[in-house]
Parts: C-alpha cells; structure tokens; sequence
C-alpha cells in the first residue's frame, strides 16, 4: 500500500468508557486489502471465543478498501460481528454514501466495542469523534424520522453516512437491520439488534478529504476506462433499467419463484409484481451509491388517499427490489403492487431485515393455516395469503414483542418452528431464511454452505441457470463451482466493489486498479488471498461450533420440484462430503 | 471574438446522487477523493426527494467578486470570477457572499475553491444532469 495512505488507520471506539483511539494497522490492510479481508482478521482480535452476541464484548468492525474512492463502485462498507441471528459469524455488506465517508473522513475501518448506559448517537466527523445523547430519538416509530432528525443535526450534508436502527433494533429482533440513507441496509445477520444492544442508535460518518494514488496518468487512463465499461458497455444494463426486480418474469416463466412460502414455484399473476409493472405504474426516482454511475436503486411513489377527509393524499417514496418483492410479496402471496409497498414501508420504517421477515410471515401463515398455532398464539390475527393488512398487524406485534409467540418469531423461523413445529416447512438455512431462488440444487446449497448464508456469498442461483435436467453437474462439480465463486468473492469484498460490477473488475482490472493504489499483486496472488479469507472465516464459524456435517435443507426444498428437477437427498448428503472435503484441503 | 464556456446544471431531477462529478472535479487538478471539488450534490433532505447541484452559475455580476478586498477574485469574460491565489488572504467573505454556497473551501490552505466552467465533470455525468453551454464574447 502506498506511504501514509488513510486507509491503514483504524478507529477504535469504546462506547462504555466513550473513549476513542487511532492505530495504524499496515500490516492488516498490507496483507488483506480491506472489507472482509480486514474485518475478520480484527473479529478473530476482538471477538473471544463464546462471545455472547447482545453483550457489550461483541464488536461491531466496519471496513472498507484501497479503491474506494480511487474507484467507481468499491462503494461498499463490510461489517462484521457475532451475529445474534445465527449465533455465529455476522457479515453485511452496504453502500449508500457509507463507503466513501469513512475513507474520506480517514479511516479504513472503525471497531466498536462496550456498550452505552444511556442511548447515544455516534458522530465522526473526519478526526472528531462525539457521542450524542439520543435519549430522545429511542423508541420513535420511524426509521425515516430518526434519519431525518440526525441529518437536521449534524454537518457533512451530501459526504456522510446516517446508519441507523429503528424500533426492530432496539427491540433486539436477531434480525433487526442497520439502514443507512433512507434505502440501503446493512440487512441480513441482526447487526440492528447489536447496536441495540449497545444502546446505539446511530453512527454518523462524515469526510471530503484525499487518499494518495500512485502513477496518475496510469490512474485517469484505468479510470476512464473502467467508467466507460459501467456506463457505455450492456455489462451493468440490468442493474439500472429495471433493476434486480427485473428478475420476477424470468423466474416465475422457469418456475423458479418462490410462492406461499414455496408450496409453489410459480406465482399466478406474476406480471401484476414484476419489475415492467413496478415500473410502468410506480418508479419514482433513481438513486445511486456515492461513486457508482449505474443507480440502481430504484424507489417507487404511492400515492395514497386518507380515508377520514377526501382531497387528502400522501406519497410515499418506497425503495423496491427483487428480494423485497420476494420475501414481502411473492411468499406471501402478494400480487398487488400498492399491498407489497404498504408492507414494505412498514418494514422499513421498523428496521427490519425484509427477507427473513417474509419468511417468518410465510411460516406463521403456514402454521396457522395448519392448525399448530391459533388466534390464541396470533392474538387475532389472522394470517392468509395475500392479506397484507394482517401481516402487518403480524409485524407490528413481531416489533413490539407481545407475547410468546411473537417474541418467538422475532429470533426467527428456525426458532419460531423448533418451538411450534412445521421445521419441514420453516424455510431455515443453517439459522438464515432463504433468499428468493428455487432455480436448483445450487440455489439452496449455496444458502446452507455460505459463510454469510446469503444469496450473494457464491451465488449458486446463477450456477443453476447454467444447467437443464439432463446436464446437472455431480454433486463435486457443484460443490467445486460454489466454492471457487465463493473465493473470488472474498476478493472483490476485501476490496469492497459491489458485486453487480463482478462483470467489469475481472482479475486483470482488479490487478491493474489495486496497483494504482500500491498493491502489486499476481492474479494467482488474489485467487490464494480469496482461499485464504473464506478459510479464515469457516475456521471462525466452527470455533463458534458450525459443522458442515450437521447442515440440513428443509424438507420443502425437496418437494417442490426446480426447473432442475427435484432435489434428492442423496445429491445434498454427497455434495456436503465434497464441499467439506474441499474447504479441509485449502485449509 | 473569443468561446467562453459555463457550465450549467440542465436537470436536477434526472440526478441520481452518484457524485461522479464531485470525484471528476478533484481528479481534474490530480486529487484523489473530494478534497478540491468545486462542485455538490447532496440530497434536497432525503434522498426521496431527490437532490440539489450546487455549482458556479457564472454570475453576471458575481457578488463573490464584489466583496473581495484584495481584488484576489476578478469577474470572468462570460461570467463567474477567476481567482488569483497570491492576492487572496482567506478572508472567507466570497464565501459568505454565495448565496447558492459555490465557494468551496480548500482548508489546508485557507483559500477558495472556485469553478473554471472546464466541463470536465460533464464528461463523467452519466445522466445528462450537467452540460457545458458555450458563448461567444468579445
């Protein structure tokens, strides 16, 4: 890395003692880049083995990388933690302006650790770090107002990040998400419940400074280039026209789209959901990520009327993609575009996670419709597909905790069915809910042997639409293909890029990019860096007592058949052996 | 007759807040990052409602210009000013004088940072937000 780059310093924050420090750690970012390379180099410092995730031991590690800010899209800020969702390895990754504030106010990353007696709102502005009393923004109903407030009250306006919690995370939901810019989260894993459990209602970042670059004309020559390949060239075209939720039709045509908590795989009425639709009758506004021309972030305008005085009407601006519309509306049998932003606006406005909110309201639909719990446990409500205004008096008393039951739903499907039953058909992928792919084998093995168990860790969704019926790769293929994604992507998220830019930073433009910023690695280099951090992260997860062994898929999984045919349990029992095999030999 | 161009902000409402402009801006002058930026873009408050450029608009008669003590800013053939650094004592009135906040700061040397309508940043708004309009002028 380049002499004095900002990058190796780390701030150190201690919310009990509200004490900060700056350390410059060379040798971390020296040899691992940055994001999830660095982040779980400093969870394997902070986080003792057995660290109880909702104490104030459990640190909170933001990272970023060498080319963010040098580049466009390494956009992303990596968090890590002990997640109180799965009990063990908490990652997350998000964009919004939160990337490029920590690097220009200094940092390469920032470790939070104790926790506050009172509730507190973090403010670092470049060298300057404050806690602010936020005694007054706990508890408000709205995500969007806490947002609102903070940003009335601090400077950095258009270069700083307002990560935040809502209700959900002061609640401690193990899958509460931290929100930061109105509409993008650091979602998956419960990193919301943590900083609940610190009393943290916020953390502020904000910067403009400069970070070195080594051969300038070298450097507007790649940058030129690498623009062009993002803005010119069909490689990011998907991302921007209709988004991710361009991805309904597709799915529901190959029968791939997880419907009423997949009894089916194809949804009647998929156009009404679809991305044309959204678009066509909803999009609002575009937004991007700081230092990404694609804005991908697509927000859609309901106008509502009240119904207690006519001529009176309120828009809401609600962000939509794929995976929401998934989770919030296909599984739940929504097909009304207005019903899924309602429940989503509600969701968001709570802080929660929206995928394993869906799949626990698919659940509790399933159960109740079944007859393992009643009006008794729901207290009233009356779960049914398609009926938007019972799930959300569902997540409302999910948030505010009433009772047994819902306390039970607010740690999860897995612990919601392990108390109430229907496991077989609680959609639980080693502690995380599914993600919105039936397309195959690799969808679901992908979720089960991921280190984060998201969609994004190795993407075996897209390996899956590679494939028919007649040409399934062997369990080993498989489990060789995901595992080799999976490594790759360690580098791109060391360095932070956002994964929709896989396409454009191959090895040679990462190579090129990272010696830019002083980093001479081969592409073989990178490919051992890749191997090297997921082991890192597997060593992590089975200290804290993960076992590929003891990994099953539900039971639903296999009776819904994927355009790949049905799953057998033999081909997930051998493609386990494999995986595990491999992930032992590049230990 | 001489070309003089501006830049002129087109359409805030196609702005998607990517801020590819600011980064051009400071990469113009071989900074990395937002350091010397001459030019905004932040959300109208809250990114729902979408966001506000915030960039020389080449006054005719630019009240930077006017309060200047030292004559360190002069008016520019076709609008805006042109600063002379050594003439500038960081008094910061240019600055107080925006209304529209275009006078950036550079603090680690206490001076301005004023637009030169380049149209460099246009190159790198991919959503048509920025444009370069050109003058004919004596």
């Amino acid at each position: 890395m380049l002499k004095g780059d900002p990058l190796a310093n780390v701030l150190y924050v201690d919310l009990t003692r509200r004490q900060y420090s700056v350390e410059r750690r060379e040798d971390l970012f020296r040899e691992n880049l940055g994001g999830s390379g660095v982040t779980i180099r400093f969870l394997e410092e902070e986080c003792p083995k057995g660290t109880e995730p909702l104490s104030p031991e459990n640190p909170i590690i933001f990272a970023v990388g060498p080319l963010t800010a040098l580049f466009p899209l390494a956009s992303k800020t990596v968090a890590m933690f002990k997640s109180p969702h799965t009990g063990n390895l908490g990652e997350s990754h998000a964009g919004g302006r939160s990337a490029i504030a920590i690097r220009l106010a200094g940092y390469g990353a920032i470790v939070i650790k104790g926790a506050s007696h009172s509730p507190i709102y973090l403010a670092i502005h470049g060298n300057e770090v404050f806690f602010r009393d936020a005694s007054s923004l706990w508890g408000m109903g709205s995500c969007f107002t806490v947002g609102r407030i903070i940003r009335e009250n601090e400077p950095g306006a258009g270069v700083r990040t307002i990560m935040r919690i809502g209700k959900a995370g002061e609640r401690r939901i193990s899958y509460a998400s931290v929100t930061t810019e109105t509409y993008r989260h650091f979602g998956r894993l419960g990193l919301g419940a943590v900083f609940g459990s610190k009393n943290l209602k916020a953390v502020v970042v904000s910067g403009s400074g400069k970070v070195p670059v080594k051969d300038p004309g070298e450097y507007r020559r790649l940058y030129n280039e690498i623009y062009d390949a993002c803005t010119l060239s069909q490689a990011m075209r998907k991302y921007h026209d209709l988004g991710t939720s361009e991805n309904v039709l597709p799915l529901n045509a190959l029968s791939a789209l997880p419907t009423r908590n997949l009894l089916a795989s194809k949804l009647e009425k998929a156009e009404n959901i679809s991305g044309e639709t959204m678009t066509r009758d909803y999009l609002g506004r575009r937004l991007a990520c700081s230092h990404c021309p694609v804005g991908c972030i697509h927000i859609a305008a309901l106008r509502e009327p009240y119904q207690d005085e006519p001529f009176f009407y309120k828009t809401s601006m609600i962000s939509y993609d794929y995976e929401p519309i998934y989770a919030l509306g296909t599984l739940l049998g929504i097909t009304e575009p207005s019903a899924f932003l309602k429940l989503m606006n509600r969701v968001e406005a709570y802080g929660l996670d929206a995928m394993s909110t869906g799949v626990v309201m698919a659940w509790a639909t399933e159960a109740f419709q079944g007859g393992l719990i009643s009006e008794k446990e729901t207290q009233g409500v009356h779960f049914d597909w398609g009926n938007y205004q019972e799930y959300i008096k569902g997540v409302e008393k999910l948030v505010s905790g009433e009772g047994e039951f819902y306390q039970a739903l607010g740690k999860g499907v897995g612990e919601a069915s392990r108390i109430y039953g229907g496991e077989e058909f609680a959609l639980n992928f080693a502690g995380n809910e599914m993600a919105g792919y039936h397309t195959g084998p690799g969808a679901h093995l992908g979720l089960l042997v991921g280190a984060r168990h998201s969609h994004l860790d190795n993407a075996g969704y897209s390996i899956d639409q590679k494939f028919t019926p007649e040409t399934l790769p062997s369990p080993e293929k498989l489990a060789e293909m995901i595992l080799k994604e999976e490594e790759w992507r360690q580098v791109l998220s060391s360095l932070v890029l956002c994964f929709f830019a896989r396409g454009i930073y191959n090895p040679e433009v990462v190579q090129r990019t990272l010696s830019c910023a002083g980093f001479e690695l081969s592409e073989g280099d990178l490919h051992q860096l890749g191997r090297t951090i997921h082991r890192e992260k597997y060593r992590f997860k089975e200290r804290e007592g993960f076992s590929l062994e003891r990994l099953s898929l539900p039971q639903r999984v296999y009776q819904t058949p994927t355009p790949l045919g049905e799953i057998k349990e033999g081909y997930v029992r051998e493609f386990l052996m494999h995986f595990s095999l491999k992930v032992k030999e590049g230990s | 007759m001489k070309k003089v161009t501006r830049l002129a902000v087109s359409d805030t409402e196609r702005c998607v807040g990517c801020q590819l402009c600011m980064f051009a801006c400071s990469r113009r002058v071989n900074v990395v990052g937002l350091e010397s930026s001459c030019i905004k873009v932040r959300s109208v408050g809250g990114m729902e409602r979408g966001f506000v450029v915030v960039v020389c608009r080449a006054c005719p008669d630019p009240p930077c210009a006017r309060v200047c003590p030292t004559d360190a800013l002069k008016p520019r053939p076709g609008g805006g000013v042109i600063l002379n650094k050594d003439l500038c004592t960081g008094c910061r009135k240019c600055r107080e004088a925006c209304l529209i906040g275009a006078v950036f700061w550079d603090e680690s040397q206490s001076k301005p940072l004023i637009c030169v309508h380049c149209g460099f940043c246009v190159n790198f708004c991919p959503h048509s937000v920025l444009e370069v309009e050109k003058e004919e002028h004596a």
